[in-house]
């Protein structure tokens, strides 16, 4: 067990982290401290442990990887319930927090402490980020009852963790950081909430899909501190707003506690104000991998350097001037060759790459770390969509499979949109319009209201926003998206 | 290809360039070339100074018009503005700051160019908030007016 100095965040340009009240917990039968705010990963990443796992057959030690709930390598014992993902699960005074054998045994206390109960909605969103509150707040200002669902302790999705300043125009709340963005945006809804018009579940996930007459219908687990309580969930339209998840790349040492994706080193530092390490080595040169690297630096932290295999940055220029005047270097068709280290990431190889993208012999270098971040690209979550049934293509452009959808977001399945990264890789400000487009045509589509020209308006924002070079991803994505979209009925 | 794709660094070829007069008077330096969609720094000129074709256009400030006010400078989600003013031998550069610990007025603090490499010192002569972002400006030796981008404190 790998255990370091102190390592929360006191003093930080962008964010306050005040101090908080502390809170005890057991980990491996020993009393340790984290604060309140935390998740159960956060709280012991900051007292120094960074091994959570181990692999299924070789036994090699494994860190958290995406920090968000998406991957499975932070899976713990928490109070005898196993396969908690503690990347999610908020600390609580207490609580007695086990790592846990490779495949979890079956846990002795009873999973559910009340009744199933029945929910009705207009219109389910799930996933409470820049698309998903957006679509809560659309759908439910146009008069139809909404319930949020959201598996993390607050809302906002990953606009939490986005200190830094949003581009686009008036519309889009540009000049405005992600963070304060997400204050309104819950600020809106607690108002909505208030008059009744919307009702949301945090710390909830939302299980699968089941047969229902006229109705769509999900089963919903909500996680109480003991004892959990199944909800049975139906809607006739549902918004599915569940974002994404980082890509892996494929290296010898991937796995070593230390490698994180760059988002989940973003959540750390700047949700919990703890420091992932003392010196990082991002990997991609995309705006995830130049913005991170640059609150990195806001954070204290220092960044060897940046590495991108493609032989041009593909984030903006002005993110990576930011970067190249603090001194930070970026190295374009230069990769990643491997990571090593005993138990955790001591340091890496990076080499360069030809013009085949191949390694050049004796052109490796070593670097030494203690933490690696990819930025490789993010993969659409679309497991909920997959059950559902709508139909689904591998579009390269949008960052994997994606669930067909027209131009209102509506899938293949009628009644059943998307919205956000998880129809399609693209960035908060466009998942924020889509989530106005999906919440505004489900309202529609339910005789709620007539609101057409509205819905051309917000369509036609969004094409603005795609319009430059920099949006012909997106933009190639959601053609072939709409091109092959066929909707049926329930 | 241009150079700056592969190493982030604009070289001043890149950049729509003052006259010494207007540099003289002090005008807004729009480090931002690539065709983003991104509009604030026009909505913040005061004068309409700056302005672009469409969202996606690059800015194009017009240096006759510009007064040098700096509001655009803490607005730019990218950070890619600066003023500068020259002054006989000295020059005044005002940028955007978003470190701590904050720079203070009579600091002497450390000039970076734009690969961060400390080219002399700068008196920090103004410091205001524009939000979280500092707007700091300082007094550098004339000649690194147009290369001064950074300060480290």
């Amino acid at each position: 067990m790998v255990r370091g100095r102190c390592v929360r965040i006191r003093t930080h340009p962008i964010i306050d982290f005040p101090k908080r009240k502390q809170l005890s917990f057991c980990f491996q039968k020993k009393r340790l401290v984290g604060e309140e705010g935390d998740t159960i990963a956060s709280a012991l990443h900051a007292a120094g442990i960074r091994t959570l796992t181990t692999s299924l057959k070789y036994d090699n030690p494994r860190g958290f990887f995406c920090g968000i709930g998406k991957c499975s390598s932070c899976l713990m014992r928490v109070n005898g319930i196993p396969n908690v993902r503690i990347c999610i699960a908020p600390l609580k005074e207490g609580i007695c927090v086990e790592m846990q054998d490779k495949l979890a045994r079956l846990p002795v206390a009873e999973f559910f402490g009340e009744p199933t109960k029945t929910l009705d909605f207009d219109v389910l969103v799930v996933g409470a980020g820049p698309a998903g509150l957006c679509a809560a707040l659309e759908s439910a200002s146009r008069n139809a009852p909404v319930l949020l669902v959201d598996e993390n302790q607050c809302l906002g999705g990953q606009l939490v963790k986005q200190t830094h300043k949003f581009f686009g125009s008036r519309e889009e709340r540009a000049g405005t950081r992600g963070i304060d963005i997400a204050k309104d945006l819950e600020c809106e809804l607690h108002r909505l909430q208030r008059e009744g018009k919307i009702q949301v579940m945090t710390d909830a996930t939302v299980i699968g899909y089941y047969e229902s007459k006229n109705r769509h219908r999900f089963g919903v687990v909500k996680r109480c501190e003991y004892k959990s309580r199944l909800y049975d969930v139906r809607c006739k339209a549902v918004i599915l707003a569940c974002g994404a998840m980082e890509n892996m790349l494929l290296f010898p040492g991937n796995d070593l506690p230390g490698v994180y994706g760059a988002g989940a080193v973003q959540t750390l530092m700047n949700v919990y104000g703890v420091k992932p390490g003392d010196r990082v080595l991002m990997v991609g040169a995309g705006n995830v991998g130049l913005i991170v690297s640059y609150q990195l630096l806001q954070a204290g932290i220092m960044v060897d350097r940046v590495v991108e295999a493609a032989p041009v940055i593909g984030g903006y220029h002005v993110h990576a001037a930011k970067l190249r005047r603090c001194g930070v270097p970026i190295f374009t068709s230069h990769s990643i060759k491997e990571v090593y280290g005993d138990e955790k990431v001591e340091g890496a190889i990076v080499v360069k790459l030809d013009e085949q993208w191949k390694p050049v012999k004796g052109s490796e270098e070593d670097v030494p770390c203690d933490t690696i971040c990819l930025a490789v690209g993010l993969t659409p979550s679309t497991r909920l969509l997959s059950q559902i049934g709508v139909d689904l293509e591998f579009i390269p452009e949008a960052g994997g499979y994606v669930a067909l959808h027209d131009e209102s977001m509506q899938t293949s399945v009628r009644g059943v949109y998307v919205a956000g990264d998880a129809s399609g890789i693209e960035e908060a400000s466009t998942a924020m319009i889509e989530g106005k487009i999906a919440g505004l045509a489900a309202a529609m589509q339910l005789g709620r209201i007539r609101k057409k020209n509205l819905l051309v308006q917000y369509q036609n924002q969004l094409s603005q926003l795609r319009a430059g070079p920099f949006g012909e991803k997106p933009r190639i994505a959601k053609e072939k998206i709409a091109k092959h979209v066929e909707i049926g009925h329930v | 290809m241009c150079e700056y794709e592969k190493t982030g660094v604009l070289s001043i070829t890149d950049l729509q360039l003052p006259t010494g007069k207007q540099l003289e008077k002090g005008v807004a330096i729009l480090e931002c070339v690539e065709e983003i969609p991104c509009n604030p720094c026009v909505e913040s000129c005061p004068v309409h100074a700056i302005s672009m074709k469409d969202i996606n256009a690059p800015p194009v400030n017009d240096f006759e018009r510009c007064i040098g006010c700096t509001k655009c400078i803490g607005i730019c989600p990218g950070l890619a503005i600066f003023v500068v003013k020259v002054k006989g031998e000295k020059a005044r550069v005002t940028l955007p700051y978003e470190f701590v610990p904050a720079p203070k007025v009579g600091n002497v603090v450390k000039a970076l160019d734009r690969i961060g490499v400390v080219r002399g010192e700068g008196l920090v002569t103004k410091v205001v908030k524009q939000g979280k972002t500092l707007v700091v400006t300082i007094e550098i030796d004339g000649k690194y007016a147009m290369d001064i981008r950074n300060i480290r404190v």
